[in-house]
């Protein structure tokens, strides 16, 4: 059987990219070690059966979330001796808290095992993964497909006012400045008094005149 | 090696959000690195619910994970965004400098 060696391939790499990720030292390693992790559980869900939802981490999360974490890192001028002190400090405190969350999870599941090997079931599939979700999501999920579509609309005006700045000083088109002018306010009618031709177009007329 | 059932699936999410969130405790310093254990710790959920769906034959979980990683995506981009504002302004991002409100 190839599938529980996938899976003990995937899973593995998962679990060791994710450590990767919490104890590098260079934030850069971190979010490439996230990009690996996003991967393997990629390859968990294909094993699942649920591979629209595995190309949608790809896309989603390697092409966008962490691509944009990448950005804010490089971009960030960041002291990384500075941030790694207390690393040790905060060991033995994330440890007993992880173990006693591990261990908790563990027992969870010691106690449910035998309730669920009898719901398994693998799923007789007739349709594909991708025109299953289809199905239910565009029918009974409908609200909530709207919803998270608000959710994603909010976050980028968010994003996008949290993080817009006006600068001093840069000549800018402004429509609303431009289409709220007056004649009025912006031309100025000035009644000037008509001068005396001057003395050397006198000359010349009269040098005309001389010609003639 | 044995077949793989749901309890496998469960135990890897498990591992993953327990690294998550030891990473939180580990990285006290560095918010870049703890929005990344929280992304890590979303995955996890994500492979559970996958892997109920699965195994229960119900796609309702699948859906739900769809959900997730649209809230992350949001999550992710909003503290981002605030982190980069928060940089342009103090000109540093240590959590222990991040005491204006006095909370």
């Amino acid at each position: 059987m190839i599938t529980p060696l996938f899976f003990y391939l995937f899973a593995i790499m998962t679990v060791l990219s994710g450590l990767m990720v919490i104890i590098s030292r260079n934030p850069v390693h971190s979010v490439l070690f996230l990009i690996l992790s996003f991967f393997n559980s990629a390859g968990l869900f294909v094993l699942l059966g649920a591979e629209f939802l595995a190309m949608l981490l790809v896309v989603v999360y390697v092409g966008a979330v962490a691509v944009l974490f990448l950005f804010v890192v490089m971009m960030l001028d960041i002291n990384i001796d500075e941030m790694r002190q207390g690393f040790k400090q905060h060991l033995p405190l994330g440890l007993i808290v992880g173990l006693v969350l591990i261990v908790e999870l563990m027992l969870v599941f010691n106690h449910d095992v035998s309730h669920a090997n009898i719901l398994a079931t693998q799923v007789t599939e007739t349709r594909s993964n991708t025109a299953m979700i289809g199905d239910v999501l565009y029918t009974e999920y409908l609200l909530n497909f709207q919803i998270a579509g608000l959710i994603l609309l909010v976050a980028m005006i968010g994003a996008i006012a949290l993080t817009m700045r006006h600068r001093e000083g840069v000549k800018r088109q402004s429509i609303s400045l431009q289409n709220s002018r007056r004649r009025d306010e912006t031309i100025a009618v000035v009644s000037v008094e008509s001068h005396v031709a001057p003395n050397v177009l006198k000359d010349s007329r009269a040098a005309n005149k001389k010609l003639q | 090696m044995a077949e793989i059932s749901l309890i496998h699936y469960l135990m890897v999410a498990a591992i993953l959000f327990t690294l998550g969130a030891v990473g939180i405790f580990l990285n006290r310093k560095n918010v870049i690195t703890i929005l990344m254990c929280i992304e890590l710790m979303l995955l996890a959920v994500n492979i559970n619910m996958a892997a109920f769906s699965s195994f229960h034959g119900h796609i309702t979980g699948q859906i739900f994970a769809m959900f997730i990683l649209t809230v992350a995506a949001a999550e992710a981009a909003i503290g981002l965004a605030i982190l980069v504002v928060y940089f342009r302004n103090r000109g540093s991002i240590a959590v222990e400098d991040i005491n204006m409100m006095k909370g």
